[in-house]
């Protein structure tokens, strides 16, 4: 920028307040403009591809393969709700779509009870080991789900958990918990001590402290956590993979045997996964700000 | 006093959360899923690691020394490399200048919306956005439209792409040389085949006998492939072929060009009386331009990386930004007065400070690269996984896919431990650190 340039300007007597430069203002203006054009250009690509997927799911079978998404502007007419309505009326599909509701569900509501829990008594009750317990828990953030896919489906196998809901829903329940202590503990800590002590003063047990006093005031960082986590299982693959069987897939597992054949049934494969998007487009739209915290805050998963 | 819900504390004197024991009901479930369903998978992973794959027999460190033998595997750990190198420094660097870029705008808050939804949906559904994004085909994939689009407008294709002589013309890489001389006034028949009839331009036109003489050199290039037609022959429905370019050599050098008419009769003006050879060109025949083929072996890795940057840009520019504001205005106005540029102040002022925020998202976005499964799984078409291949997914295919060896899976999963295992001590020095 000109900032030299504005300071010379100033010397010369000007009347009035000091102006900046017409040169400095238009170079300003500009190098403005650039920047707002360059990122829209950005904004633009990001969305292109989102775009794309969104009218393939919206032309059906023949139109997709005779012709890019892109011709929609000039023909409109194909854009069409069949693709949605035989998707839905599929039954493995739209089974595996509610069986997605029923992993994610269960698995957040556990990880946020009892990561609070577990928060709670790493914040704020003091025990030996206290220390040590959290600094694994901190090393637990970047655990590789690999290392625990053999020995739990060995173990869940025994138990007769293999190819059940129940037994992807305990698995990202144990993977989801260091990043939700982590979360919680960190949001605990910062809850002023005074408040706890009073609390303990007036007699009150550490249920009570912990219900009536950490609670409501972590509403924020728990509501993070609960969309985070909740996106977090409800996007999954891997885990539903090796976990689930054909009656509990969620819906990516059960649109992954379409990917064989890409070319011919794009229909059914961008309105399966657009149909996956659309829960996590809404909680992000909705909830963006608690979102973003929650990512930000659990990118080291 | 109000009765206590969980009576563990038989110690009167001790002040309420002071009391071990009153931790226990707090912790358990976390404990107890955390111990069963990831430390006891470590530990037993990383046993498992020294057995067979029927887990019977103690085999040592064969399954690692497999493991760094196995072609398919190296090719995994050879992509590995490729992304911890490429794909977190170029996110950072991109997120860097566009969270800087977007201190300038006032939509900012719009735009980072748009550049971390990604980041909202899963990996598999950004998978068939990218695998429809880069589709080889020109009618599908966004890319090669493009490409072809641009290609297209600077060099046009051909016209008649794959066609061909019947006979009596050699292929060369210039193009189809007739194997026969011929000279001013003679009249050549140029048959082709090989070229769909409804295909051919809509301006074309009978084809007809080209009348000889005036000491040019004349003839009929035309469409011979008429059903139950005489090869050779021009037989009544067929058609001239417009717009064929041809060349007449002689002594390896063209004298004459001439393009042929809408009934596909051509004439050589003004040759001299010496032999010459007539040529059709190469540039009448080239197949069209039908774009990249992106998801095949030698451009899937970077195809990949692209829909992953994609993905991790949107993180990237907010933690970035969040950095940008906590950096104090004093110190980039008194570089400013100082006389600084916005550059220098970017590079000496701005990047120190912020090197602490990024060396946090490149080391957060190197753990990512690291366990990248699903967007290989789905971007690369089953031929051409084993070129895309990366740790995670050769951990699932070596124990669930085809290979159902959990020995040589335990090894892959203890080297994939190992590889975050940096980022695990870094992230408990930062934790110690923030707390002292």
């Amino acid at each position: 920028m000109t900032l030299v340039a504005e300071e010379v300007r100033i010397e010369v007597p000007v009347s009035g307040a000091p102006k900046r430069g017409v040169v400095s203002r238009l170079v300003s203006r500009l190098g403005n403009g650039f920047v707002q054009l360059l990122l829209a250009l950005v904004a633009l690509f990001w969305l292109v591809p989102v775009f794309g997927l969104l009218i393939a799911s919206l032309r059906d079978e023949s139109a997709n393969t005779a012709s890019g998404w892109w011709t929609v502007f000039t023909k409109p007419s194909e854009l069409t709700l069949d693709n949605y309505a035989d998707l839905v009326a599929n039954q493995a599909v739209w089974q595996s779509f509610l069986n997605t509701f029923y992993i994610a569900v269960p698995a957040t509501v556990l990880v946020v009870v009892m990561a609070s829990l577990a928060s709670y008594a790493l914040s704020w009750i003091e025990f030996p080991g206290r220390e040590t317990l959290t600094v694994v828990v901190v090393g637990l953030l970047v655990m590789p789900i690999q290392v625990a896919l053999i020995p739990v489906a060995k173990l869940f196998g025994t138990f007769g958990l293999f190819g059940t809901i129940t037994g992807v829903v305990l698995f990202h329940v144990a993977f989801g918990l260091p990043f939700a202590i982590f979360l919680l503990r960190n949001f605990f800590t910062g809850i002023p001590r005074d408040l706890i002590e009073a609390a303990r003063m007036d007699g009150a047990t550490e249920w009570v402290i912990f219900k009536r006093v950490v609670l409501p005031v972590a509403k924020p960082a728990i509501a993070s956590l609960t969309i985070f986590q909740f996106l977090w299982v409800w996007n999954d693959m891997l885990v539903a993979l090796v976990f689930a069987d054909q009656d509990s897939a969620p819906i990516t597992v059960a649109l992954r045997a379409q990917l064989r054949q890409f070319g011919t049934n794009i229909d059914l494969l961008a309105t399966g996964a657009f149909l996956s998007m659309i829960v996590p487009l809404a909680v992000f739209l909705v909830f963006q700000k608690y979102f973003v915290q929650g990512v930000l805050a659990g990118s080291t998963k | 006093m109000k009765p206590r819900k969980f009576g563990l504390s038989s110690s009167v004197d001790a002040a309420p959360g002071r009391s071990p024991r009153q931790a226990i009901p707090f912790l358990l479930p976390a404990l107890v899923v955390l111990a069963a369903l990831v430390l006891y998978p470590l530990v037993f992973s990383l046993i498992r690691s020294f057995f067979d794959a029927s887990g019977d027999e103690f085999v040592g460190l064969r399954n690692y020394v497999d493991t760094f033998t196995d072609q398919r595997t190296l090719t995994a750990f050879r992509n590995n490399v490729i992304w911890v190198v490429v794909a977190p420094a170029a996110v950072t660097g991109i997120g860097l200048v566009l969270a800087v870029l977007t201190e300038r705008i006032k939509w900012a808050t719009a735009f980072r919306l748009v550049l971390f939804m990604p980041m909202a949906i899963s990996l598999f559904a950004s998978g068939i956005i990218f695998r429809l994004v880069y589709e080889e085909e020109p009618d599908q994939g966004v890319v090669n439209a493009a490409l072809v689009g641009v290609h297209d407008l600077f060099s046009p294709s051909s016209a008649y792409p794959k066609a061909r002589p019947r006979d009596g013309y050699t292929p060369t890489d210039a193009g189809y040389v007739a194997t026969a001389p011929s000279r001013a006034g003679d009249t050549i028949m140029v048959p082709l085949v090989g070229f769909p009839p409804q295909d051919v331009p809509a301006q074309a036109l009978p084809a007809s006998q080209p009348t000889s003489g005036n000491g040019e050199l004349r003839g009929l290039v035309w469409l011979d492939v008429s059903v139950g037609g005489k090869a050779g022959k021009v037989d009544p429905i067929e058609r001239g072929l417009p717009g064929i370019q041809l060349e007449a050599v002689r002594d390896g050098k063209v004298v004459a060009r001439t393009t042929t008419g809408d009934d596909g009769r051509f004439t050589f003006p003004d040759l001299a009386s010496d032999e010459v050879v007539v040529r059709l060109p190469e540039s009448n025949f080239a197949l069209p331009f039908r774009g990249l083929t992106w998801l095949g072996p030698s451009l899937i890795t970077p195809v990949i990386i692209s829909s992953w940057i994609w993905i991790m840009t949107g993180f990237a520019i907010t933690f970035i930004a969040a950095g940008l504001s906590a950096i104090p205005r004093d110190a980039l106005e008194a570089a400013r007065v100082d006389g600084a540029t916005e550059w220098q102040v970017f590079r000496r002022v701005t990047i120190p400070l912020l090197s602490p925020v990024l060396l946090v998202v490149f080391v957060t976005l190197v753990i990512n690269v690291l366990k990248i499964f699903e967007l290989v799984f789905v971007i690369a078409p089953g031929s051409v996984q084993s070129e895309a291949n990366v740790l995670a997914l050769q951990m699932w295919q070596v124990s669930f896919g085809t290979g159902g060896d959990q020995g040589a899976g335990s090894a892959l999963a203890v080297i994939l431990f190992l590889l975050v295992a940096p980022a695990m001590l870094f992230n408990i020095r930062r934790f110690r650190r923030e707390r002292s």
